[in-house]
């Protein structure tokens, strides 16, 4: 270094560390602050299970980004059943959602909370509100649902805006008393909007049918699992041909009849038919690494 | 003169009179309670005019009102808005860079209503000091804002935003949206003057941008007549913005061009000697181009 630039050095050199330091300072103090905000931004976008949003709404990493807060579809909304999520509650504040169990979605024709979206966050594509896909109705407590105890209780199928669609009741032998029937609430997802009148209108305590944000409440099969009663059908016949005949595998001896059971066929009978020929041997299913 | 220490503005009360001394001062907060009440006329009464609230609303069924800065975070999520919201973010764009850019922050911000009042009180019990930041520093908070909602697919800023929540609040139910608001308060009464709106608020540094071209701005038309009674400086929540213009700095323009001045027009009001005036930017006042004491740097020519 020369003489020179070491009497100038000082200064240029003071001028820029004070702005190197400056920088510094500010990108890592509001860095930080981001960081937190990016963090609870990511916290707040998981919806809590008892919140529904309007119809038509986005999936709900998609929904949080698209819907800017407005209101407006709580404004339009004839019932008065939606509201914005407020700071303390465990989603995006200011995101429109409804409690079923308050007040259910009563399905306009018109769907105006959708109309009143000025973004994507609501689907303006969805016309009819029978399409509205805003959660799945599931049965979560067989142990208190009335139906399944063998009442005529039926309120959630009754009420049921897609009635006989939506929910169906499925008549099954009440085995506790062996001669009633149970008509059980089975829902389709299919066919159920998410409404949420069935929670709404169950007269239990506490609901025994719930509707659930559709992540929540929908299971999925593998998507190489086919169906075998649906691909029978399509195919106007078994897969399997020619298809196997239905056998009893009965000790030797013995023959089954609907509604009496096992008895021994006596001597001379033909053994009954569909149990011919005898069931394999022990032997024989071991060989064939049943 | 100026010397002994009155309250800002008293030498304006005295000279024209209470009214003309506070007329910016309550236009200003007739056009913040108005447009407050406007969309809780609704709610409170069942009268629609305004539907919505400050990020987006809906008057009268036909006009669409979009906050430009919060449109900007959704698009940079990806997701486009259907045209009613574009043509509001449109229209407020077109409406700010008529009347000022953070004319927003002056005279629609339901915050500033809150901060005015630790500026207030601030005034009034002499409280001085308190932490220093830069006021560049809002500017580092837009573009983390925006970093943020890029990164992370949210509206980052509405997870925070005192200016929303306390507006929605209002007008859609607070929830504890008021600890946010005392928040601000207290950090603005006892942490730093005009902390929040003058250095923080990334709400206000957006508009401050469109504030760089936007036509209505506080001229000098009288700076000759300054009496140096730094009133101005004492009420301004900007007050770097006075100097330039005042002062004739390098030769400034008897006109503040500077982004960050809010246009509150409350220099208008204390200024007993009629040194400020509204007017658009492109007449710049000849009246002033002598500068009378010696409080004038040397003015290039």
């Amino acid at each position: 270094m020369t003489t020179v630039t070491q009497s100038k050095a000082p200064v240029g050199n003071t001028a820029r560390r004070q702005f190197i330091a400056d920088t510094s300072r500010m990108a890592c103090g509001v860095g930080l602050l981001g960081l937190g905000l990016g963090l609870y931004a990511r916290h707040a976008t998981a919806l809590p299970p008892a919140a529904i949003r309007p119809p038509g709404a986005l999936p709900e990493d998609r929904f949080s980004s698209a819907c800017i807060r407005c209101g407006m579809c709580v404004r339009d909304c004839p019932y008065d059943i939606l509201h914005l999520a407020r700071p303390e509650e465990p989603m995006s504040t200011g995101t429109p959602y409804f409690i079923a169990r308050q007040a259910p979605c009563e399905m306009c024709e018109d769907i105006p909370c959708v109309k009143a979206c000025p973004t994507t966050a609501l689907d303006h594509s969805l016309k009819e509100i029978n399409k509205a896909k805003m959660g799945l109705a599931v049965v979560v407590d067989h142990e208190t649902c009335l139906n399944f105890l063998g009442l005529r209780c039926d309120i959630c199928y009754r009420v049921c805006p897609v009635i006989d669609k939506a929910i169906t009741l499925d008549p099954q032998t009440n085995v506790r008393t062996g001669r009633h029937t149970l008509f059980i609430p089975v829902v389709h997802s299919e066919h159920c909007t998410g409404c949420g009148k069935c929670e709404k209108a169950c007269p239990t305590e506490v609901a025994a049918i719930k509707v659930f944000p559709l992540y929540m409440a929908k299971g999925q099969l593998s998507s190489h699992y086919r169906l075998g009663w649906v691909e029978k059908e399509k195919a106007g016949g078994s897969l399997v041909a020619p298809e196997i005949e239905h056998r009893y595998n009965m000790p030797e001896g013995m023959k089954y009849e609907h509604g009496k059971g096992l008895s021994v066929v006596p001597p001379g009978e033909a053994a009954a038919p569909g149990a011919v020929p005898p069931a394999p041997t022990f032997k024989a299913l071991q060989g064939n690494k049943l | 003169m100026s010397s002994v220490p009155l309250k800002p503005g008293a030498e304006a009360v005295a000279g024209k009179g209470w009214l003309l001394a506070h007329k910016w001062l309550i236009l200003r907060r007739s056009s913040q309670v108005g447009i407050l009440l406007l969309f809780l006329v609704g709610p409170w009464f069942g009268l629609w005019i305004v539907k919505g609230n400050l990020n987006y609303s809906y008057t009268l069924g036909v006009l669409p009102l979009t906050d430009p800065y919060l449109l900007l975070q959704s698009l940079l999520t990806f997701k486009l808005p259907e045209t009613l919201a574009l043509v509001g973010a449109a229209i407020i764009i077109l409406f700010y860079l008529l009347v000022g850019g953070r004319s927003y922050c002056a005279w629609t911000c339901p915050v500033n209503l809150v901060t005015d009042i630790s500026s207030a009180l601030r005034r009034r019990f002499g409280l001085k000091g308190g932490a220093h930041l830069s006021r560049s520093t809002r500017f580092w908070m837009l573009g983390m804002t925006l970093v943020v909602s890029l990164l992370t697919g949210t509206i980052a800023w509405e997870m925070f935003n005192p200016v929303s929540m306390l507006h929605r609040g209002l007008i859609f139910g607070m929830g504890f949206a008021w600890m946010v608001i005392v928040a601000v308060f207290l950090f603005d009464l006892f942490v730093m003057r005009s902390g929040w709106c003058g250095h923080l608020c990334p709400v206000g540094a957006f508009y401050s941008l469109i504030g760089r071209v936007s036509v209505l701005r506080v001229q000098l038309p009288g700076r000759a007549a300054c009496n140096d009674c730094m009133d101005c400086f004492a009420v301004c929540p900007e007050p770097q913005v006075i100097r330039p213009a005042l002062k004739a700095i390098n030769g400034a323009p008897a006109l503040i061009f500077d982004a960050q001045c809010t246009n509150c027009g409350r220099c208008i009001d204390v200024c007993s000697k009629d040194v400020f005036a509204f007017g658009p930017r492109f007449t710049i006042p000849v009246s002033a181009q002598s500068i009378v004491g010696g409080t004038a740097q040397a003015v290039p020519k």
